[in-house]
C-alpha cells in the first residue's frame, strides 16, 4: 500500500491500536474542531435568544412585510413612506451599488491616469501626481467626506441663484446637478437595436483585423471603425428621421426645480470623495505594475519599431496588468465597503436605511446580519469576477 | 473627531452590545440598585450636546433639564447628586447602551412610545417634558406654515421618532417632501444653517435648543407654529427591574410633588418642620415612604434639595431667563392649566 503522505510504498500497515493510526487520529481531531465550533455557535445563538426573550426585545424577520413608513431622499426604484421595510431595503441596496459601480468605473481610470503621470518625464506632471496621490492618501477619508459635502453645501448657491451650466437646461445648486430628461420616442428602440449590431460588427472587424495582421503583417485601423460602427448607423437612423430630441426642461416652481432628474449633493459630495481617495491608491498599484516590467521589455519593443504609446498597450501594460489586478481586487472592495460612510453626509445607502430600520424595530441584529449579508454578497461577487478576470489574462506558458 | 461615532461601526456595536448583553444581563438582573450602590455612582445615557437638556461646559460639568433627572435620581439613591457617570449617547446608540447594561437610565429626550415601550423592552417613568415635534425655516423663505412645506428638502436625524412623523405628515397632507438624512447632531445642524435643507424638524425643544446655541444669528430663523406630533419625553430603565423603575418613577414623581407642595431647594430645611402631613410624609419627617422604595426616608429630601422642585428645574434650564426662552405651556402643574400631575406620595 501507499503512505498518504510521503507516497512511498510501505509494506504493511503497523499493528498499533486504532487511536494511534495517524489516518484516524488526523480525521478525529478534524471531527472533534468542528463540533467545538458549532456547538459555541449554538451557545452564542441560544443564550442570546434567551437573552432576548427574556427581555422581552423582539426577534425575528417577520418585520420585514411591516410597512416601513419613513421617506428616502433618492432612489433609483419606485419608493414611498407606504412600501414595505423590504422595499426600502432593497431601495438601499440599489444606492449602494449605484455608488459602487460609478465609483469602481471613474476610480479605476482617474487611478490609472495619475498612477501614469507619476511615471511620467515631465517633472510638473510627476510632480503635481505625486502630491496628489499622498495628501489624499494619508488623510482620513471620513474628513475628506466632510470636506467635500461641506464645500458643496457651503460653496453652492441657492436654488434661486442656481449656476446656469447650460441655460435651461442644466443647473447647479445646492439642492444638486438638475439635468433634463428625455422624452422617450420609438425611434429609442431601433436605435439600441443598431448599437447592438454595431458591437457585433465591431468584434468581428476587429477580429478580422488581427487575423489579417497575422498573415500579411499589415495593421488595419481600429479606432475610428470601431466608433463608426458603434454609433454611426443609430446616429444616422436618428438623423433620417428628422433628429427628433424633446427634452424635459428643468424649471424652478416652490423649493426646488421640477422636472428632469437630480444628481443630489449628497450623492455627488460621496462620488468625488470616494472616487478621489481610492484613486490614489489605484494609482500607486498602476505605476507598481508599470515599474515591476523591466526596462529591457520596453527596449525590446522599441528596437522592433513600435510607436511608445504602442509599447505601452501591446507590451508593457498587459504584462503589468498580471501585477496590477490582484490588489486592484482590494481596492474595489474598500471603495465599496467604504460607501457606507454615506450616513455621515446624509447617502441613503443600504447601511443608512438599516440604521433607520433598526431604530425603528428595535431589531438589531437582524439588522445588522442583513447588512452582512449584503456587504458579503457584493464583495464576494467583486471578488469572483476578478479571479476570474485575473486568471484570464494570467501568463499563458507554452 | 473623537466624539464621532460612526455608522458601520455603530450598527455593529449595538448588535455585538446586543450579544454581549447574553453575559452580562444576567449579572446584572440580580438588581439595578445593589449595582449602583456597590459601584457608587448611577450610570446616566445622556445627549451629547442639547443645551437646555444636557450639555457638557467647557469644564466637563453637565447641565441640563435630563441631567437634573440623574442628578435627583444619583441624589435620592446615593445621597450625593455628584455620583453620576454621563454616558453622552447619539440617537441612535441609546437603547442599545440601556438594553445592554452599560447604562442604569436613560434620560436623553426620549419619546415614550408604544414600540419603545414593548418591543424595545424599556419601561418608561413619568414625562419630564411634553413635547411637540416642529418645523424651523429660514426668515427668507417667507415660510409661515408648515403647510406650505409641500416640496421641501427637510433635514432630520435618523434613529429619532422625528424621522416617522415627518413622513407621517407629509402623507396625511398630501405633500411632497425630500428627506436628508444625517447621522451626528452637529452635521445636520450644518447643513441646515448652510441652506442645503428648506426646513429642520425635531422636537420644538430642540429646535429653540439648535436656534439658540448654533445659529449664527437666531433671528433669522423661524420656528413655525405647527407642533405635528405628540413627543411626551420621558427617563427610561430597562424592563424587569420593578424595585429599580420604582425608584426612577418616583423620584421624577417626586421633583413634580415638591412643587405641588410648594417645597424648594431653598425652603426644604425649614419645610421639615412644617405641620402638613403631605410634607412630612414626603420629607421623611414621617417614615415609611423611603422603605417602600428600599431607600433611605431622606430619598425625597436628597432630590429636591439637590436638583429644586419640577418648576425650579424647568425654569434654570429651559425657561424665561435662559437662552431657549420656553413657556411652561402644558408643563405647568395641572392646577394651572398644565399636564404635570404627581401620583401621590402616600
Ligand atoms: N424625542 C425624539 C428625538 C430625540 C432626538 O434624538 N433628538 C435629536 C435632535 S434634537 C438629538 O437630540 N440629537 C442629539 C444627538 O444625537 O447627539 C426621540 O425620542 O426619538
Amino acid at each position: 500500500m501507499t503512505d498518504r503522505r510521503s507516497g512511498a510504498q510501505v509494506a504493511e500497515k503497523p499493528k498499533t491500536a486504532f487511536w494511534n493510526d495517524r489516518d484516524v487520529r488526523a480525521v478525529l481531531f478534524q471531527i472533534l474542531i468542528v463540533l467545538g465550533v458549532l456547538a459555541a455557535g449554538w451557545y452564542l445563538v441560544h443564550n442570546t435568544l434567551t437573552n432576548l426573550e427574556s427581555r422581552k426585545i423582539a426577534t425575528g424577520f417577520s418585520f420585514m412585510e411591516r410597512e416601513a413608513g419613513f421617506s428616502i431622499g433618492e432612489s433609483l426604484v419606485p419608493y414611498s413612506a407606504a412600501d414595505t421595510y423590504a422595499r426600502a431595503i432593497w431601495a438601499g441596496i440599489i444606492n449602494t451599488l449605484v455608488i459602487s459601480v460609478i465609483g469602481i468605473f471613474l476610480a479605476t481610470i482617474l487611478g490609472t491616469v495619475v498612477g501614469i503621470a507619476r511615471l511620467s518625464t515631465n517633472w510638473l506632471v510627476a510632480r503635481i501626481a505625486s502630491i496628489y496621490v499622498e495628501v489624499l492618501r494619508n488623510t482620513p477619508l471620513l474628513l475628506q467626506l466632510f470636506f467635500w459635502y461641506a464645500l458643496v453645501s457651503e460653496a453652492l448657491p441657492g436654488v434661486r441663484e442656481a449656476i446656469r451650466i447650460i441655460p435651461d437646461y442644466v443647473f447647479l445648486s445646492q439642492k444638486g446637478l438638475r439635468i433634463p430628461h428625455i422624452v422617450a420616442n420609438d425611434i429609442h428602440g431601433w436605435m439600441f437595436a443598431l448599437f447592438l449590431g454595431g458591437f457585433a460588427a465591431t468584434l468581428f472587424w476587429r477580429r478580422a483585423a488581427a487575423k489579417h495582421q497575422e498573415a500579411t503583417g499589415k495593421l488595419r485601423p481600429l479606432f475610428w471603425p470601431t466608433v463608426g460602427f458603434l454609433f454611426g448607423p443609430a446616429a444616422l437612423v436618428w438623423l433620417f428621421a428628422g433628429a427628433p430630441l424633446e427634452l424635459i426642461k428643468p424649471v424652478l416652481r416652490g423649493f426646488d426645480f421640477q422636472g428632469g432628474g437630480t444628481f443630489s449633493p449628497e450623492m455627488i459630495a460621496l462620488l468625488v470623495g470616494l472616487v478621489t481617495y481610492t484613486s490614489t491608491f489605484i494609482a500607486e498599484n498602476v505605476r507598481a505594475g508599470i515599474l515591476s516590467v523591466s526596462k529591457g521589455q520596453w527596449e525590446a519593443a522599441r528596437a522592433l519599431g513600435l510607436p511608445n504609446n504602442r509599447s505601452l498597450r501591446l507590451i508593457i501594460l498587459p504584462q503589468a496588468l498580471r501585477v496590477i489586478i490582484p490588489p486592484m481586487t482590494s481596492q474595489y472592495l474598500n471603495l465599496t465597503k467604504n460607501s457606507s460612510l454615506a450616513v455621515a453626509i446624509g447617502y441613503p445607502d443600504l447601511v443608512s436605511i438599516l440604521n433607520t430600520t433598526i431604530n425603528q424595530t428595535g431589531q438589531g441584529i437582524e439588522g445588522v446580519a442583513l447588512i452582512m449579508a449584503a456587504y458579503l454578497t457584493v464583495s464576494l461577487s467583486i471578488s469572483g469576477f476578478m479571479n476570474w478576470y485575473n486568471k484570464r489574462i494570467a501568463l499563458v506558458e507554452r | 473627531m473623537s466624539k464621532m461615532t460612526f455608522t458601520f461601526v455603530n450598527v455593529l456595536a449595538a448588535g455585538a452590545v446586543a450579544l454581549l448583553a447574553a453575559g452580562a444581563a444576567q449579572a446584572q438582573g440580580a438588581g439595578t440598585l445593589a449595582a449602583v450602590k456597590q459601584r457608587g455612582a448611577v450610570n446616566c445615557g445622556v445627549n451629547t450636546s442639547l443645551p437646555g437638556f444636557s450639555s457638557p461646559d467647557a469644564q466637563g460639568n453637565w447641565t441640563g433639564m435630563d441631567v437634573d433627572t440623574c442628578k435627583a435620581i444619583a441624589a435620592s439613591v446615593l445621597g450625593d447628586a455628584k455620583k453620576v457617570k454621563y454616558f453622552p449617547l447619539n440617537a441612535q446608540q441609546r437603547f442599545a447602551a440601556l438594553q445592554s447594561g452599560e447604562i442604569d437610565l436613560l434620560a436623553r429626550n426620549t419619546t415614550w412610545t408604544q414600540t419603545r415601550d414593548t418591543s424595545l423592552g424599556l419601561n418608561f417613568a413619568p414625562v419630564t417634558f411634553f413635547d411637540g415635534q416642529g418645523f424651523m425655516v429660514s426668515k427668507k423663505l417667507g415660510v409661515k406654515s408648515a403647510k406650505e412645506l409641500n416640496g421641501a428638502t427637510v433635514c432630520v436625524q435618523p434613529g429619532t421618532t422625528t424621522e416617522l412623523n415627518l413622513a407621517d405628515y407629509f402623507r396625511a397632507n398630501k405633500m411632497d417632501f425630500k428627506p436628508v438624512v444625517i447621522q451626528e447632531l452637529s452635521e445636520v445642524e450644518a447643513a441646515f444653517f448652510a441652506g442645503r435643507c428648506d426646513a429642520y424638524t425635531t422636537d420644538s425643544s430642540g429646535l429653540a435648543s439648535t436656534r439658540a446655541a448654533r445659529a449664527a444669528n437666531a433671528d433669522d430663523y423661524v420656528i413655525l407654529p405647527e407642533l405635528i406630533s405628540k413627543e411626551p419625553l420621558a427617563p427610561a430603565v430597562r424592563q424587569g427591574d420593578d424595585e429599580w423603575y420604582n425608584i426612577v418613577f418616583w423620584t421624577v414623581t417626586a421633583l413634580v410633588e415638591a412643587e405641588e407642595l410648594g417645597i424648594t431647594s431653598k425652603n426644604a430645611d425649614d419645610m421639615k418642620k412644617s405641620d402638613n402631613p403631605a410634607v412630612k410624609r414626603f420629607l421623611g419627617v414621617t417614615p415609611g415612604m423611603g422603605k417602600n422604595l428600599n431607600l433611605a426616608e431622606d430619598w425625597a429630601y436628597n432630590a429636591v434639595k439637590a436638583v429644586g422642585n419640577y418648576g425650579e428645574v424647568f425654569e434654570r434650564n429651559v425657561g424665561k431667563a435662559t437662552p431657549l426662552k420656553l413657556d411652561r405651556g402644558v408643563n405647568a402643574l395641572w392646577t394651572k392649566g398644565g399636564l404635570q400631575y404627581a401620583m401621590p406620595v402616600r
